[in-house]
Order: C-alpha cells, then sequence, then structure tokens
C-alpha cells in the first residue's frame, strides 16, 4: 500500500480516537444541560429544600458552595501567590528549594479523600473547630494551594527577566521589582491559575464529607463554625441516600454545579486570552 | 582631558572576575576620570559587559561567581561590606544594549526610578520628567506623547527614554552597554549626541557597538582582549597610534 | 537625592511572610502524614496483621482484611489507564503533531472543560446513565461494576494524560522531526518511530500521574463501583462489583466512632493511600527535575 495513503488512513484514525475523547463529555455537558434545565425555576434557585429534599430548591448548597468557595480564596491565595513569589523571585536551587517543589508535586497529587481524613484529624478534632465552614475551607484551602502555586509561578516566570534586571540598575529593591513590575504583569495569569483552583475546590465532594457538609439543613449557615450544605455532597446524598427522590431534582442540581464549575472555567480561559493580546511584552 | 591630575571618578584595582570558574577578567586595572567618555572596546568575550557590570554590582544578581580586586567610586570601595547597593545603583546608571522600556507610558517610563526612590511630589517629579527627556535629547519628539505607551515609540527613541529613564535619578556615572546595536544610524546619531551634551556633567563609560563609534566618541579609550586590559589611553592618540601590537591589530581589523 | 531613603523594615517583613509562604508547602505535607499516622497507627497495635491482610472486610465483625480494596483499588486503575493511555497518548500526538489549528482551538478547551467536571457529577452521570447501558451489554445483574469505575476514571484521567503527554511530545526537539523526513520517511512514520519513542519518559511521567490521579479518585468511583469488598481474584472480576480503599474511607468514616478500631482502620487505609501516591508522585517529579536540570534553569 502507498505509503502515503497509509499515513492519510492513519490522520484520520488519530482524529476519530481525538473525536472518542470529545464526544463523551459533550454527551455528559449536554444531557445533564437538557435533563436539568426542566428542573431551573426561580424556586429551584432561591429556595429551601422541602419535603424530605423532594420539593423545593436547593439555596443552602448553593449558598454553602459560594461560602466555601470564598473562604478557601481566602486563605489559599495569599498562601499560594506568596509561595509562588518566593519560588520565583526569591528562591535560589538549594536543597530546601528543591524540597518545596517536591512538596508541591505530592501535595497535588494525594486523593481528595485524604484530605478529608487530614481536615477531620487536624481541623475537626485536634483544634476543636468541630464540621464547620472554617475546618472545610481550611482542608479545601490546602488541597488548592498546589494548583495556585504551580500557576501563579509560571505566570510570574513570565515575566521578561530584563524588567528586574532594570528596576535593580534604577536602585529599586527586589520587592520593588515584584511590587511595581513582575506582580503587575502577572497578574493576568495568577488570576486564571487561581479561578482553576478554586473552580476544583468548588466541585470536590470528598474534602468536605467529614469535615463540614450537612446531610439536611434548610437554613442558610450563620458563622464560620456552622455546617453547611453544599452542591457537591447534596448531588452526593440526594442521588445515593435518598430512595424515591425525583430525577428532575438531581439533574437540576447536577446542571446548576456543573454551570458553576464551567462559567469558572470559561471567566479564567476569558482573562487569559484578553491579556495575552494585550500585553505589550 | 580638563580633569587630568584629578583623582579618578572609578578606580578599578587589579580586578579578577570569573563565572563558574572561567575566568572572565584578568587583574584589570583602570581609572575612569570624571565628566568624560570612557570606551571599552574589544572583541565579543573580552570582558567589557562583565567590568561594566561590576561598577554598579548589577553581576550579584548572577550566582556562581568570585571576584577580587577593587572598584573604587569616588575612593571608597563599593564592594566593602555594608554598601548600599539601592544608594549604589541610584548614583550609577545603566542603559541597556536593547532598548528595554518597562510596560506602561513614556511617562511612566521616565519616572520609575524617582518613584522607586520615593518622590512623590508632582511638580517635583514633572520637572524630572522635562529635565531627563531634555537630557536625552528626546524631548521635543515625545513632548505631545507623554502618555502613549513606551513601546510605541522608535527603537532610537526608545533607547533615548531609557537613557532618560536612567538621567532621572541624576546619577553621576552612567554605564552604557553598546546603547546603539540595535539603531539605524540616524538614530545612533542622536544617542551620540546626547552622550557629547551629557559628559559635561556626568562620568560615561559606555561600551561601543563598533571601532567606528568607539573612535568618534571616545575620551578615553581602554582596549580589551580575553579578559585582559591591553592598553588604555587618550582616545585622540591611542586610535591613531596604539602601543600594543594587538591594539592596533584590532583597530585595523585583522581580527575582531 | 538625600530625602529619598526609606526604611527597609516593611520590605523585610514582607520578605519574611513570602518566604513562610514558601515553605508551608512542606509543613502541610509534614502535618498530613503526622495526622494520618497519629490516627490511623493505633489499628496496627489493635488488630493482628493477619487480619488487617486477610481477605475480608466485615468491620462490624472485626474483620478489617484490606487485601480486597487494595486490590479493588489496582484493578480499577489500570483497567483505567490500560483505557486511558492509548487514548491519551494517541489524543497528545494528534493535537500536537496532526491537529489544524481549528481542531486543536475545539479540543484542547473540551479537554479542561473535562478537567473541570466534578467528579460527583461524572459519578451521577456513571450512575444513571452509564451503568444502565454496562448492565445491558454484559447481562449482569448491575451495571455498578469495576469497569464502570474504570471507563469514568479513565476520561477523568485523560485531561492529566494528555497534557503531560503533550508536554514530553513538545520537549522533542524539532531537529529530530527534521531528520526522520529528510530520510524520506513519511510525517507518520517520523511520529511513531521518532518523536513518540523520544518522549518515552515524559509518556511514563503522564501514566505515573495520571495513575496517582486515578487511584485517589473517590466520588465517581465509590457511586458507580457497586462497593462490594470482593477479591477481585476471577477472570470476570471487571465486570462484578469491587470496592476501593478511597470508597471505603468516604462510605463508612461518617458512620463510625471517632477513636474505635473501625476508625483507626479507615485511618490506616488513608496512610496506605497517602504512600501509594507519595511514591507515583516522586517518581514522576524525579523524571520532571532530571528534565528540567538537562533544560537549565533560568
Amino acid at each position: 500500500m502507498n505509503r502515503h495513503i497509509q499515513q492519510k488512513i492513519g490522520f484520520i484514525l488519530l482524529g476519530l480516537t481525538a473525536l472518542m475523547v470529545v464526544m463523551p463529555i459533550l454527551f455528559v455537558v449536554g444531557h445533564i444541560a437538557a435533563s436539568g434545565a426542566r428542573a431551573i425555576t426561580e424556586e429551584f434557585i432561591t429556595g429551601m429544600p422541602r419535603n424530605g429534599m423532594k420539593e423545593g430548591g436547593i439555596l443552602p448548597a448553593i449558598v454553602g458552595t459560594l461560602v466555601l468557595t470564598l473562604g478557601t480564596a481566602l486563605v489559599a491565595i495569599p498562601l499560594g501567590v506568596g509561595g509562588a513569589i518566593y519560588l520565583s523571585e526569591y528562591a535560589r536551587d538549594t536543597w530546601l528549594t528543591r524540597t518545596v517543589r517536591l512538596a508541591i508535586i505530592n501535595l497535588a497529587g494525594i486523593p481528595s479523600v485524604v484530605y478529608g481524613l487530614f481536615g477531620l484529624g487536624m481541623f475537626v478534632l485536634f483544634l476543636r473547630f468541630g464540621t464547620s465552614i472554617l475546618a472545610g475551607c481550611l482542608t479545601l484551602a490546602i488541597m488548592t494551594l498546589p494548583v495556585i502555586v504551580s500557576a501563579a509561578e509560571e505566570a510570574l516566570r513570565a515575566v521578561p527577566v530584563e524588567f528586574r534586571t532594570v528596576i535593580f540598575s534604577l536602585g529599586g529593591t527586589r520587592w520593588q521589582s515584584i511590587r511595581y513590575i513582575v506582580l503587575p504583569q502577572a497578574l493576568p495569569g495568577i488570576i486564571t491559575g487561581v479561578i482553576l483552583g478554586l473552580l476544583r475546590a468548588a466541585g470536590e465532594t470528598a474534602p468536605i464529607l467529614f469535615t463540614v457538609a450537612a446531610f439536611y439543613l434548610p437554613r442558610l449557615p450563620r458563622s464560620i463554625f456552622d455546617e453547611t450544605m453544599a452542591l457537591p455532597y447534596h448531588l452526593y446524598v440526594i442521588s445515593t441516600h435518598v430512595p424515591g427522590m425525583p430525577m428532575h431534582i438531581q439533574y437540576g442540581t447536577a446542571l446548576v454545579l456543573l454551570v458553576l464549575v464551567l462559567s469558572m472555567n470559561l471567566l479564567a480561559s476569558l482573562i487569559r486570552s484578553y491579556y495575552r493580546k494585550r500585553r505589550q511584552w | 582631558m580638563s580633569d587630568q591630575g584629578r583623582p579618578p571618578k572609578i578606580r578599578i584595582e587589579n580586578v579578577s572576575y570569573s563565572y563558574d570558574g572561567k575566568l572572565a577578567l584578568r587583574n584589570v586595572t583602570l581609572d575612569i576620570p570624571a565628566r568624560a567618555i570612557t570606551v571599552l572596546f574589544g572583541p565579543a568575550g573580552g570582558g567589557k559587559t562583565t567590568l561594566l557590570r561590576l561598577i554598579n554590582r548589577l553581576n550579584d544578581l548572577i550566582e556562581g561567581t568570585q571576584m577580587s580586586g577593587r572598584v573604587l567610586l569616588d575612593g571608597e570601595d563599593i564592594y566593602a561590606p555594608g554598601t548600599d547597593l539601592v544608594e549604589l545603583r541610584r548614583r550609577v546608571g545603566m542603559v541597556f544594549a536593547l532598548p528595554l522600556p518597562l510596560p506602561g507610558t513614556v511617562r511612566e517610563n521616565v519616572l520609575y526610578g524617582p518613584k522607586l526612590a520615593g518622590v512623590r511630589d508632582r511638580t517635583r517629579l514633572d520637572e524630572i520628567l522635562y529635565r531627563s527627556l531634555q537630557q536625552a535629547a528626546l524631548w521635543d519628539e515625545v513632548k505631545d506623547r507623554l502618555d502613549d505607551p513606551a513601546s510605541t515609540l522608535s527603537g532610537g527613541q526608545q533607547q533615548r527614554l531609557c537613557i532618560a529613564r536612567s538621567l532621572a535619578l541624576e546619577p553621576e556615572v552612567l554605564l552604557l552597554d553598546e546603547p546603539t546595536s540595535g539603531l539605524d544610524p540616524i538614530s545612533t546619531g542622536k544617542v551620540e549626541e546626547s552622550l557629547f551634551n551629557l559628559k559635561r556633567n556626568y562620568t560615561i563609560v559606555i561600551v561601543p557597538h563598533s571601532i567606528q563609534q568607539a573612535a568618534r566618541v571616545a575620551d578615553v579609550a581602554a582596549f580589551m582582549l580575553m579578559g585582559e586590559l591591553v592598553e588604555c589611553g587618550p582616545g585622540s592618540a591611542l586610535f591613531v597610534r596604539p602601543r600594543d601590537r594587538r591594539t592596533e591589530d584590532y583597530i585595523t581589523g585583522r581580527f575582531g | 537625592m538625600e530625602q529619598m531613603r526609606r526604611p527597609r523594615l516593611g520590605e523585610f517583613v514582607i520578605e519574611s511572610l513570602v518566604k513562610v509562604a514558601g515553605l508551608s508547602s512542606i509543613g502541610f505535607v509534614v502535618l498530613i502524614f503526622f495526622f494520618l499516622l497519629r490516627e490511623g497507627v493505633p489499628v496496627f497495635f489493635e488488630v493482628e496483621l493477619t487480619n488487617l491482610f486477610s481477605t475480608r472486610w466485615y468491620p462490624t465483625f472485626g474483620l478489617f482484611g484490606t487485601l480486597p480494596l487494595i486490590l479493588g483499588s489496582a484493578l480499577v486503575t489500570l483497567s483505567a489507564i490500560a483505557i486511558a493511555l492509548p487514548l491519551g497518548v494517541v489524543t497528545a500526538v494528534f493535537v500536537r503533531e496532526v491537529a489544524p489549528h481549528w481542531a486543536r482551538e475545539i479540543l484542547k478547551p473540551m479537554i479542561e472543560v473535562l478537567a473541570g467536571i466534578p467528579s460527583v457529577v461524572l459519578g451521577f452521570f456513571g450512575m444513571t446513565l452509564l451503568a444502565p447501558v454496562v448492565r445491558r451489554m454484559l447481562g449482569m445483574p448491575t451495571g455498578l461494576t469495576a469497569l464502570t469505575g474504570a471507563l469514568i476514571l479513565a476520561y477523568m484521567s485523560l485531561p492529566t494524560i494528555i497534557s503531560v503527554a503533550e508536554d514530553a511530545l513538545d520537549a522533542v526537539p524539532k531537529s529530530y522531526r527534521d531528520a526522520g523526513l529528510a530520510l524520506g520517511a513519511t510525517q507518520w512514520q517520523t511520529i511513531w518511530r521518532v518523536v513518540v519513542p523520544a518522549a518515552r519518559s515524559g509518556i511514563v511521567t503522564a501514566v505515573m500521574l495520571g495513575m496517582g490521579r486515578a487511584i485517589g479518585e473517590t466520588m465517581a468511583v465509590m457511586m458507580v463501583t457497586g462497593n462490594a469488598a470482593r477479591m477481585p481474584l476471577t477472570l470476570d472480576s471487571l465486570f462484578r462489583p469491587v470496592r476501593t480503599m478511597t470508597a471505603t474511607i468516604a462510605a463508612e468514616m461518617g458512620e463510625v466512632a471517632e477513636g474505635s478500631v473501625h476508625y483507626h482502620a479507615l485511618f490506616g487505609i488513608g496512610i496506605i493511600l497517602f504512600v501509594i501516591t507519595f511514591i507515583l508522585n516522586l517518581t514522576a517529579a524525579a523524571t520532571i527535575f532530571k528534565k528540567r536540570r538537562r533544560g537549565g534553569l533560568r
């Protein structure tokens, strides 16, 4: 057989394989969107669950997830961006720096359910925070940390080294080079990374299972020591633990979670492409 | 050479310098006079840029280097412990081979130094802006574009902007590392012209991008080859009657 | 300009904080390991080793055999990788080497979307839609099987595998490709005989990280594998329910009393998981570090 025909066929097979990767994704998203759309009413979004969650809305779960994501951000952003600045701007190539990098790689690989165990052992029991928003946010923040550090460091390193040299030659200090040039220039990349990290936190269930999530709590959280419902956990509960749960409520919950997460995803992409076009270097 | 007989602005004393064990400068001794243009020239890899960057300690940023000898600025060793690097770099400004405008407008670029130094007063900043751009022979060309992004200027304008940015700190010494290497002849002429104006007030050390440029601007010329200072003398003499055979060979184009 | 001097104390404080943030990662790894040990190690004193590594996990009867769970995790993970590796590498080759620009512009965001879909949503989808299909195809009484879990897991580890494999292909010098083509090979031959073999170590890294992702995955697996703690030793185990380590922790931790043997045993499983992923990631990191040293840091 002619080699070029062979190549043509090969390339078509590669394309078909890529299609096999993409089609199920489209199908999952499309199916959930189509089946969930029927459940989306004003009451569903803004109401409390009623009648053993078989009626009413999922407001406490939505608010819970937003609160958890926000709390995670408050802890993870300063730690993550600070860590990235340290790695990119201060750390020299020593054994300590290599240990930090290894630690980050390992944090990124620890299973989410192990984070849940850790959160239970340290925050809920040892520090006596109880099952609370505080314990959940801290657990999620540590889980999110490696994502933010890696993305932020990459963004910082993308800023040309010469900009820093110029600042030094003008009598600027290391911190001034960061404050006036490196950080502002890297900001879009950092924001993108932060959103991608938080998106993961927003969708996770295992780390909040034993640290914050409430099975059924039809009210909004009152303090950081309160338990709360959360969308991913809620979806898990109503799809596995509640017999006779109407399908459209299950699909509706999945859709709301999916929309929340994918809109964060979209936002990150938009920021990235917008600033990539605009930057001057 | 009106300053001859007076102590030099900068004295480089027996300086040797190596990166990762590779010798970049070998026992260099050189006096740089105040208010004159000193030219460091020679083939690539001769240690010119290294020597230049030693004068404001930008080489400190590189890991794995070793240095011996002294660099005196107004008689004081800038490598003595406790030297304030920030202060030093304000006194010794630097312009790089490629125009490196920072992100931001023309105005912001010129005023980076003063802002880093904590100057906040608007009228003071406006004065600095005007004076620096005038000295760099750029004011007339950009006075209506002060708030345009610096990246919209031409290459020659950007390089003069970088000179103005250094001048904004009122340094005593200005180091220029092949400042016209990326520029066309007309822009090069403008940059050189601004240097002639500047030497009335500043000590200038320049690595030129050609022998012709070296000959045009040098008050004092120093020929460097493979990390060594071969010879040094008034530009008027050195380019006409070099004492060392190697200098002559280089000037007449036999190598390099 | 003498009035321009500023106090540097503020910078010192900020730089110290930055350093603390940088080093905190080490602290967290140590803390995580410490608390797992603290809560998990007692089980080794409370339960005999023969019990711990026996084949029966019935905590209510004091049977804490972790073997079915470990093998369950292994079965699901390896099957998932067996599916995901060819899919992922081929897709990475397609994206990097072959795909026209427009196809890349569609594929990349789609894979990002996949990476963003929460595990619980995929689990829900697997339960409601995939499992019935599997059941009908296999003619089994239930569709909640190891295979269903492996399918879901395969797709969940695809983003990791594709992106790491892509980086590996990207790192192959252009000169290799040119050399292949100059010798008269077609692009197709160059890809499979030159480029992919040259990217081998990166692809191994991709597999490691993909496995780490798959073995640690919890919610989706718990929802679709049926959770029967049986030894997956027979050939048809893939088509039967199975239970993984992660699912066991997630499903049972909510019901145990703090400080009980069962509680300690679940933390013990956590230790095993931690150690496995630690080794996988360390190995993957070793190749990443080697590559970086070869390329040189800035």
